[in-house]
């Protein structure tokens, strides 16, 4: 008797053991696109304090966000999700949630009170129907221009706060014998320059009608044609190694001295901080005129089976917005915490003259992928990228093809 | 009389039955996956879909779309040049190789690893290290400047008329390996005694090469034809590795566009319409051959 219960109990405990050990476990494969130097220490911070908590971080790191996306979007359409996905905070995942292909993130939502700490434009674009869908981690500004603070000395260049500025110092940038404003002929680059360029020539209004609603007068008002004209100034300064350049290869020119400036989001700031320069001092950072073009980066939760892959989720949904995490976080990665109750004095000059801007509503300016669909960012930027790359094309027949992309595209 | 396989079928009726069971699994393979999914692409194209399928009907409408997309006309141009252009280069230099080693030189089978050792790298390896060879600011055209050259330009990946030529010498470096191995094997086949009898008739080399063997070996030249068209078809990672489809657009191939448009611009429909228009592209270019191969033939015997 005393045995049969012994082996009874031993039995007992040996099913509990492991049962326990399934309560605490958090298995989670995260699938991203950062991978250059300052954004792999970004998100090491929010991995390694998921790792604190106990959580086992799988990193699935694929370089370009396009591939990243088409890759992640296969693996949920095919029944095979990661964990964790990252998109831009916009509509590039609406049709995974009209598909129900995502977890809402309500309980957590609640638990944390997001509806109440993160901007307004924050709450519309990772909800949907009124529930989280997406947890923001970021507001990355797109319009940022970064300067080599020597390099400008040297060429007796004051900083630039227009893009006329830019365009009026090349020659003397060009005679001191450095690339005066170094881009990256990518798609989606010359695509953020050219909002930049229409929000500050155009206004935000002009960029509202074009991308929101695919208005085609608003294209054929003055104020897009001279941020047309002001970009086909641009094109100009492109040195021979641009074309298809990435943006951190372009960004390591301005800190190496070979390039005076560059036009990026605030990511690359991250690059700076790797770099360990500080701003204001070696480099400079300057918000283009017209308003603060409001991007970021958001994770989604796919629907999962396994309950160690859903408690990790709950885990690192409720991570990514605490405070602690987003101030290390955001100091690493360039750009500003989503959560507007934060005290930021831990953080350098260019992320308060971020939040700063962001606290005017004025100012906000939702960036492409919140007002439009993908297909029509994508028509729009395979028309941006010809104007900037082919040197011959005129105003008037970039009008013109900015008018079919928007009415084919929807 | 009993019915047994060799009443229903004939003599033949017992082999014949083995050979059509083991014939089975493939034979469903191509009717599902193949014929299956090229008719479920072809009806997606006559759809709105955007992420997932959505089998509503919009008539031409994609088509439409397609043909008014000068990313998608760009693509086709570039696809026609590209074959033209690689499969000629592979063929004649994978020839030349060919001929080369076949000249009996010393060390043959070192040779035959280098010139073959290409074609075992990825599209991906390839296209990044051609592109820094290409690339102005890093490769052969600064190697010219700093011999002395001030002028040297090279800038063909920048240039929008020139880049598919960067594509184009790429693909043939990698092809060639190939092709030289199968015209390797060819020339092996050819008969020692027709060189011999061509020597003593006084038939100049190259003459010998080109009137001579080039139709004898004619089987392998179509299966190096055949194979090179199948990678000049799938053209992708090469492009996205050297150019990602830059500068502008200006080195765009169709299964870029069809691979883009499926998963990052959330329109399936597009994309599937532009997958049906190569699939027509090639029946098209195949048809006629396999009629005079196969239809006529037959006809004739008969």
């Amino acid at each position: 008797m005393k045995r049969i219960s012994r082996t009874l109990a031993a039995a007992a405990f040996a099913v509990a053991i492991p049962s326990l050990a399934n309560a605490a476990e958090m298995k989670a494969e995260v699938l991203h696109w950062w991978t250059s130097g300052g954004e792999s220490a970004a998100i090491k911070e929010i991995a390694d304090r998921f790792k604190a908590a106990g959580g086992e971080w799988t990193d699935t790191a694929i370089a370009i966000g396009e591939q990243a996306r088409a890759a992640g979007i296969n693996r949920i359409v095919g029944g095979n999700p990661p964990t964790v996905m990252q998109f831009n905070t916009g509509k590039q995942f609406d049709e995974l949630v009209s598909n129900g292909f995502l977890t809402p993130l309500t309980t957590v939502a609640d638990a944390n009170k997001w509806k109440d700490v993160l901007p307004k434009a924050i709450v519309e674009a990772a909800s949907r129907g009124g529930q989280f869908y997406a947890a923001p981690v970021n507001i990355h500004g797109q319009n940022w221009v970064w300067y080599n603070i020597d390099v400008l000395k040297k060429a007796g260049v004051e900083p630039p706060k227009t893009f006329g500025d830019i365009i009026a110092a090349a020659p003397k940038l060009k005679q001191a014998g450095v690339i005066p404003f170094a881009h990256g002929a990518q798609d989606w680059q010359d695509a953020i320059l050219f909002i930049a360029v229409l929000i500050a020539e155009g206004g935000k209004d002009v960029f509202q009608k074009v991308y929101g609603e695919g208005d085609v007068k608003a294209v054929q008002s003055p104020g897009f044609r001279k941020a047309a004209e002001t970009y086909a100034q641009l094109r100009l300064l492109a040195d021979e190694g641009s074309a298809g350049r990435n943006w951190n290869d372009t960004t390591s020119l301005v800190i190496t001295g070979k390039a005076a400036m560059q036009f990026m989001g605030d990511w690359a700031k991250g690059e700076f901080v790797n770099a360990k320069m500080t701003p204001g001092k070696e480099y400079g950072c300057v918000v283009m005129p017209g308003g603060y073009v409001m991007g970021g980066d958001v994770f989604v939760f796919p629907k999962v089976s396994a309950p160690a892959q859903q408690a990790a989720q709950a885990k690192i949904a409720e991570l990514m917005l605490a405070p602690e995490t987003q101030i290390a976080f955001n100091t690493k990665k360039g750009s500003v915490p989503v959560r507007l109750d934060l005290d930021v004095s831990s953080m350098d000059i260019c992320a308060q003259t971020g939040m700063k801007a962001l606290k005017d509503p004025a100012q906000q300016v939702p960036s492409e992928n919140y007002i439009s669909t993908p297909d029509r960012v994508g028509a729009m930027r395979d028309v941006i990228t010809q104007f900037w790359s082919n040197k011959a094309m005129t105003v008037d027949d970039f009008s013109a093809r900015v008018v079919s992309a928007l009415k084919s595209s929807s | 009389m009993p019915i047994t396989t060799t009443s229903i079928l004939g003599h033949r009726g017992r082999r014949n039955t083995a050979a059509a069971l083991a014939l089975i699994p493939a034979g469903l393979i191509v009717l599902i996956v193949y014929v299956g999914c090229m008719l479920w692409t072809i009806r997606l194209s006559f759809t709105s879909s955007r992420l997932l399928p959505h089998l509503d009907w919009v008539g031409l409408s994609q088509y439409e779309r397609l043909f008014a997309n000068e990313r998608f006309l760009v693509s086709i141009k570039n696809i026609l040049t590209f074959g033209a252009f690689s499969i000629t280069g592979c063929l004649v230099l994978g020839f030349l190789l060919a001929v080369f080693i076949d000249q009996r030189v010393r060390g043959e089978a070192v040779f035959r690893t280098i010139f073959l050792y290409p074609y075992s790298m990825s599209f991906v390896v390839t296209g990044l290290a051609w592109q820094w060879f290409f690339n102005p600011m890093l490769g052969l055209q600064k190697l010219g400047r700093d011999l002395g050259l001030t002028d040297f330009t090279f800038n063909w990946l920048i240039s929008q008329e020139m880049v598919i030529y960067t594509i184009v010498i790429a693909s043939i470096w990698q092809g060639s390996g190939l092709v030289m191995c199968l015209m390797l094997a060819g020339l092996r086949g050819v008969d020692e005694s027709l060189w011999k009898a061509a020597r003593i008739d006084g038939v100049p080399v190259w003459r010998y090469y080109l009137s001579i063997v080039v139709p004898l070996i004619g089987p392998m030249i179509v299966t190096a034809v055949v194979l090179l068209s199948i990678s000049v078809i799938k053209l992708y990672d090469l492009v996205v590795a050297m150019t990602r489809g830059g500068p502008g657009i200006a080195s765009d191939v169709p299964a870029k566009f069809v691979m883009d448009h499926l998963f990052e611009r959330n329109n399936v429909g597009l994309a599937t319409a532009a997958a049906t228009m190569m699939l027509v592209t090639v029946c098209a270019v195949l048809a006629p051959w396999v009629y005079a191969r196969y239809v006529r033939a037959k006809g004739g015997r008969a």
